[in-house]
């Protein structure tokens, strides 16, 4: 104990006099390790503390406060009630000593063995002996730290405070400035609000102490090391100001006068504030301000040229009705909400017979505000301006006075949050809104139309409104329109609308529209249309093509299903007999018809059934039969590669996505039917006995071969759970087809196929191998410069490298080196550099997720991060003549990575890219412009470097021969006008001359993008401009 | 960082200018015998589409609003690298339908301001002629709207094109006035010197390259 002792002494001498800080954490670690007590130290600083020389009485409380702030835990309830008798006192001290007075008194206020009392006596002496704005930024800090801690332990002592804590707050509060504090601030000021101290006499004052800093304005500055932002502040100031309807008196005065403001965000932020506190006051606090606030919020509305404004002006209404509705009546009080919504009525129902001019927009946002807000608002505002809109309907004939009036409608008809009890506010006009939907539909004009169709659907959602018999009218309009009209924009309503009808009232669609559109798509007159003019020819494919889609559209619930795929399906029949003139577009058409009715049909076992036992079975049924007929003289369109490619999709969407079950058994028939012939399962099954699609044959073989595809359907997009038969065999066999067909689409798809199955393989000896082998026979083929097939080879190669790429295999490191050794081949080097866009695109048919195949997050980053370096080096060792196929293949892979990586590996490549931009060939030009644009948008430093070097090299292809190149690089100026201001201002004037002559090219497309981008330059610092 | 302490610099910020210069564009002698009243509102009111202000009455708080026409249809010549598009009518008009009016937040085309059949191109010719009609007889703010369409006009057509901007016959109290004025080379080149009023210019044509 005596060596602690003169070790303190040391300690204290060498701190106070020596005025060595770090010996302060050496006393603290003394006194944690029990070399001596807080009472020997005290004693020790003893001469210190009583020293008449301030700035050394000042060491020693720094010296006792900074042990303090590391032990207060260690402290005894006597021990901290001497030390608090000891600070208290010191606050009286000088002013040199208050800092560290606090920075103590912080400490102590953490011990968890505060004496009783203490909390009032230490709050007392400091609201009487500190006058908190004068001190510094860290001492305020430090007292609001102080309240703070006292508030959330001694709650109660504090509150026996009574108002006099308010006030002293009040009072240190008053004049703050910095924001870091005034978080602080606002946060206490939450607490004495919520917390339930007793404000007494001195609410406005805490009102004014807090709300002369609303509306806040603060930007941050540059590099803010606080992170405070202005969002922040608002919030917290606002939580304050809401806080207490005590407040309303106050605040709502203040908040129309700031509406007033010209700064628009300070009015943003009292709209703001406004909805916040009508959520928590009562009528009678509004009462008073309520025709000033409806007065400030109609103008707002009225007059903003800012949507942000528009929806806060319109969000605080629909809060101010909420907060009415919500107010319980007195027999004898009169009915605010009555009261309130005369008033909005008053100044807007006039504007909605006036529907040609500008007003009757804000207004019907007014009054469609106001009917969200509660059910009764939603009835008072319907039966005051439902009548008036229907007769203006009815009365107005110019179509756009109608279309405005019904588009008001419709914004009332939008199914609002009004519970299902509730009766409709609406249905008392039922009946005249269907006959004005109805009668609208009949119109000759495209936008009432289409508006009409938008209310019907509306209508639709709440069941109330649509009888039985307004459903069949409905349905039959929906189908006269889809036979006559011809506007694009009106068929996509019709088809949008009968969806959504269709889910509700399949039956309808049943009975009625699907007999219909099968009747028309099987026409006579479309049968004999071969004497028919071109013009009428055309209108009928067009009638058709809605038909099709009309079907697909309807097809959501499994009864239509049932009823909608057979008419498909005969569609493909016919045209495969020949006994229909369908086109190949249609055919065409039908197939992806039918994959969307697999994306969108409800996932039942019905629809499952249709899909997996009647539609893939006829699809590979006719397929098979296509390919049997052989080139007779009428060959069937099922032979045909796009409509092939048309019904994969079909396969998979089905086999992916509707009852996994039945896709098992799907993909087992397909491979019996492939690998073995068997056809059991087809219907109409009268094929010879012996077939093997897959084994190379004499002839025509090409046509068999090429339905690989379909099979590619049926089994690579299975869920991972389900397992493929005889996958060994079949891989053997895909693998032969593909390194041997001389027919493209069929050694690629299955190139394809075998990819999506190696995809799914189980990691293990069984695949390695079976890549290494494969691989093998690649490089075999690739390495023979005189191989017929290097070509079937390098697809191979290219769809592997992607399945196992994907999946993250270690074996995929192997197949894309051998990728980019191709990059030089002369031969190959072409299709090389653009295979790396399909390595890293996502693939429509298969390798994505829709067909559930093993795809890690990131693999394209991951990809460039491995491989980035390979293709420097490669492009710098490469000959001149072949450069251009590195920068190909680099601008792929650039192209797709996440905004974020481009961003970051942007510095590194972008000497590359932009030797790129100087490049000859065009693709390349045109693929780094198509990837330098989106980086553009939000420039990182390592640009701003280069800045010369792209604004010459873009400008230069503002001029290519090639109309997307031109088009390309003028986006790319266009974008490089967000630059910052200062940086881009040298090259103002170079730009805008350059811009002069694209301005007037052969081609508007270019006219029309040089126009934008020379208009932004234009606005480059100038007044009003950026 | 310090915060304003207490913001009541937010009352109405008025921006003060050469009003001399400024009022040769903005204000048209208005022959009316309510013609002070008249100035000063046309000062609010020119305030209030830069700045927004709170209270100000608009000349037409409520003008009739017109269609948009869509955008134009793209044809398979358009794509065609050999095909030469020339200037039309429509692709003038596609420039200047999208000038923010200065008082509403609506466009040119919306408040009728400019029509696609006021509009003249000859690409031959090099000739451009574009007429607009303001919205009241007495609009305060034709000139300026006449400046701004000449001003996209100058920035979006090649050089050898002759522009001419001027009011639809017949629709506006001072036709003449703002026809010359918006004929005369030099009193343009003046007016966009002039950093208010290329300011109030810029702010019609900036909205339209946020919207299209």
């Amino acid at each position: 104990m005596a060596a602690g002792s003169a070790l303190l002494v040391g300690l204290v001498e060498e701190f106070v006099s020596g005025q060595q800080d770090s010996k302060a954490a050496d006393t603290a670690t003394g006194l944690k390790a029990g070399q001596f007590t807080i009472l020997q130290l005290v004693e020790a600083l003893g001469l210190h503390l009583a020293s008449s020389q301030p700035q050394t009485r000042a060491r020693g409380v720094q010296l006792l406060s900074n042990v303090l702030q590391q032990c207060h835990g260690d402290l005894t309830e006597r021990e901290v009630d001497v030390l608090l008798a000891f600070y208290e006192n010191r606050l009286k001290d000088h002013y040199v000593i208050t800092p560290h007075v606090l920075k103590g008194m912080n400490a102590l206020t953490k011990c968890s063995v505060l004496p009783p009392g203490s909390a009032v006596s230490i709050l007392k002496s400091l609201f009487q002996d500190v006058h908190v704005q004068s001190l510094m930024l860290v001492e305020r800090s430090c007292v609001y730290n102080i309240l703070t801690q006292l508030m959330e332990s001694r709650e109660s002592e504090l509150k026996g405070l009574g108002a006099d804590f308010v006030f002293g707050f009040v009072q240190s509060v008053d004049g703050e400035r910095d924001p870091r504090n005034l978080l602080l601030a606002f946060q206490i000021a939450r607490k004495i609000i919520h917390g339930g101290y007793d404000l007494g006499k001195f609410t406005e004052e805490l009102f004014e102490v807090t709300s002369c800093y609303f509306p806040i304005d603060f930007s941050p500055p540059p590099n803010d090391p606080h992170g405070i932002t202005q969002e922040e502040l608002i919030l917290a100031l606002r939580a304050v100001l809401t806080g207490t309807p005590r407040f309303a008196e106050f605040l709502l005065p203040l908040i129309i006068e700031k509406l007033d403001s010209d700064v628009q965000s300070a009015k943003v932020d009292s709209l703001q504030t406004l909805t916040a506190c009508a959520s928590v006051y009562e009528h009678k606090e509004l009462a008073e301000f309520l025709p000033g606030l409806w007065a400030s919020l109609r103008r707002e509305v009225f007059q903003t040229a800012s949507e942000r404004v528009e929806s806060a002006g319109l969000a605080a209404l629909g809060a101010l009705t909420a907060c009415i509705s919500r107010s319980v009546l007195n027999s004898d009080s009169e009915d605010y909400l009555n009261v309130f919504l005369d008033l909005v009525l008053k100044d807007c129902q006039h504007h909605l017979c006036e529907p040609d001019l500008k007003l009757v927009w804000p207004s019907a946002k007014l009054l469609q505000a106001t009917s969200t807000a509660s059910y009764r608002a939603s009835h008072r505002v319907a039966a005051a301006i439902m009548p008036s809109l229907i007769e203006q309907y009815n009365s107005r004939t110019q179509c756009a006075q109608r279309r405005t009036l019904l588009e008001v409608l419709q914004g009332f008809v939008q199914p609002g949050k009004s519970s299902e009890e509730d009766e409709s506010v609406l249905l008392d006009f039922r009946q005249s809104l269907c006959s004005i939907v109805f009668s609208a539909l009949s119109e000759n004009s495209a936008g009432l139309q289409i508006t009409s169709l938008r209310v019907l659907t509306a209508l639709s959602q709440q069941t109330v409104l649509l009888l039985e018999s307004d459903v069949e009218l409905a349905v039959d309009h929906l189908t006269r329109l889809i036979l006559e009209e011809e506007d694009a924009k009106v068929s996509l309503a019709v088809v949008e609308c009968a969806g959504a009808l269709a889910g509700l009232h399949p039956l309808a669609f049943i009975s009625k529209m699907v007999p219909r559109l099968k009747g028309e798509i099987f026409s006579e007159s479309m049968a004999q249309g071969d004497s028919a003019t071109p013009s009428q020819k055309h209108s009928q494919q067009a009638v058709r093509q809605r038909c099709l889609t009309a079907l697909a559209a309807v097809s959501s619930q499994p009864s239509v299903v049932q009823e909608s795929t057979p008419v498909l399906l005969q569609v493909l029949t016919t045209s495969h007999t020949g006994t229909g003139s369908f086109s190949l577009e249609e055919v065409i058409s039908v197939c992806h018809n039918l994959q969307r009715i697999a994306e969108h049909a409800q996932d039942t076992e019905e629809t499952g059934r249709i899909f997996h036992d009647i539609i893939i079975p006829r699809l590979l049924g006719l397929a098979l039969q296509a390919a049997m007929r052989g080139s007779s003289d009428h060959p069937s369109p099922l032979v045909e590669e796009s409509v092939l490619s048309a019904m994969v999709p079909v396969i998979s969407t089905t086999c992916a996505r509707l009852q996994s079950q039945l896709a098992g058994q799907t993909a087992s028939r397909a491979v019996s039917l492939f690998l073995d012939g068997d056809m059991s399962f087809l219907p109409e099954n009268a094929f010879p006995s012996q077939i093997q699609i897959l084994k190379k044959q004499a002839g025509d073989s090409w046509r068999q071969s090429q339905m690989v595809c379909l099979l590619m359907g049926c089994v690579c997009s299975l869920p991972r759970s389900v397992e493929v038969p005889q996958m060994d065999r079949l891989l053997l066999e895909l693998e032969e087809l593909s390194c041997t067909c001389d027919h493209p689409f069929s050694y690629t798809s299955a190139a394809k196929c075998y990819a999506g199955l190696v995809n799914k393989r189980p990691a293990g000896e069984a695949l390695d191998s079976l890549i290494d082998g494969t691989l093998k026979r690649i490089s075999t083929e690739l390495d023979c410069a005189s191989s017929s097939v290097r070509t079937q080879a390098f697809t191979l190669l290219l769809w592997v490298a992607k399945a196992l790429l994907l999946r993250y295999h270690p074996l995929s490191t192997a197949l894309t080196d051998k990728l980019f050794s191709l990059l030089s081949d002369s031969e190959l080097g072409s299709l090389a550099a653009d295979g790396f866009s399909l390595l890293m695109s996502d693939s429509p048919d298969v390798l994505n997720r829709g067909c559930n195949a093993d795809v890690r997050i990131m693999y394209r980053q991951r990809f460039f991060t491995e491989n980035s370096a390979k293709l420097v080096q490669g492009f710098n060792s490469a000959a001149q003549e072949k450069k251009s196929g590195y920068l190909k293949a680099l601008s792929h892979i650039v192209n797709y990575l996440p905004r974020q990586v481009q961003l970051t590996e942007l510095p590194a490549l972008l000497p590359l890219l932009l030797e790129a931009l100087s490049c000859p060939d065009q693709a390349v030009q045109l693929s780094t412009l198509s990837c330098l644009q989106p980086v553009l948008m939000d420039p990182p430093s390592a640009l701003i470097t280069q800045l010369e070097a792209l604004v010459g090299r873009t400008l230069t292809l503002t001029t290519s021969p090639a109309m997307k190149v031109r088009i390309a690089s003028l986006r790319c100026i266009h974008a490089l006008s967000r630059f910052p201001e200062h940086e881009i201002m040298p090259f103002r004037a170079r730009v805008l001359r350059a811009l002069a002559v694209p301005l007037d090219d052969l081609k508007r497309m270019v006219r029309s993008e040089a126009v934008v981008a020379r208009n932004e330059w234009f606005l480059l610092g100038s007044p009003g401009g950026r | 960082m310090e915060i304003q302490h207490d913001t009541k610099s937010l009352g109405c910020a008025c921006v003060h200018f050469d009003v001399y210069s400024f009022r040769k564009w903005i204000v048209q002698p208005v022959v009316q015998s309510k013609k002070t009243i008249e100035q000063t509102n046309i000062r609010i009111s020119l305030i209030s589409t830069s700045q927004m202000s709170g209270g100000a009455r608009l000349e037409n708080a409520n003008p009739l609003i017109f269609q948009r026409t869509g955008e134009r249809l793209q044809t398979a010549n358009d794509e065609d690298e050999d095909v030469a598009d020339p200037i039309d009518d429509r692709e003038i008009f596609d420039l200047i339908r999208s000038i923010n009016d200065p008082e509403h937040p609506l466009s040119l085309e919306e408040l009728n301001v400019v029509e696609q059949v006021r509009v003249r191109v000859d690409d031959q010719e090099n000739t451009v002629g574009v007429e607009f009609t303001p919205t009241i007889p007495h609009c305060s703010m034709a000139t300026l709207i006449g400046l701004s369409i000449k001003v996209k006009l100058l920035r979006s057509l090649p050089e050898r094109f002759k522009i001419d901007v001027h009011i639809t016959p017949g629709t506006h109290a001072s036709e003449d006035a703002v026809n010359k004025q918006l004929a005369d080379k030099e009193r343009v080149a003046a007016a966009l010197e002039n950093s208010q009023l290329l300011e109030v210019v810029n702010q019609c044509l900036i909205s339209n390259a946020r919207t299209g």
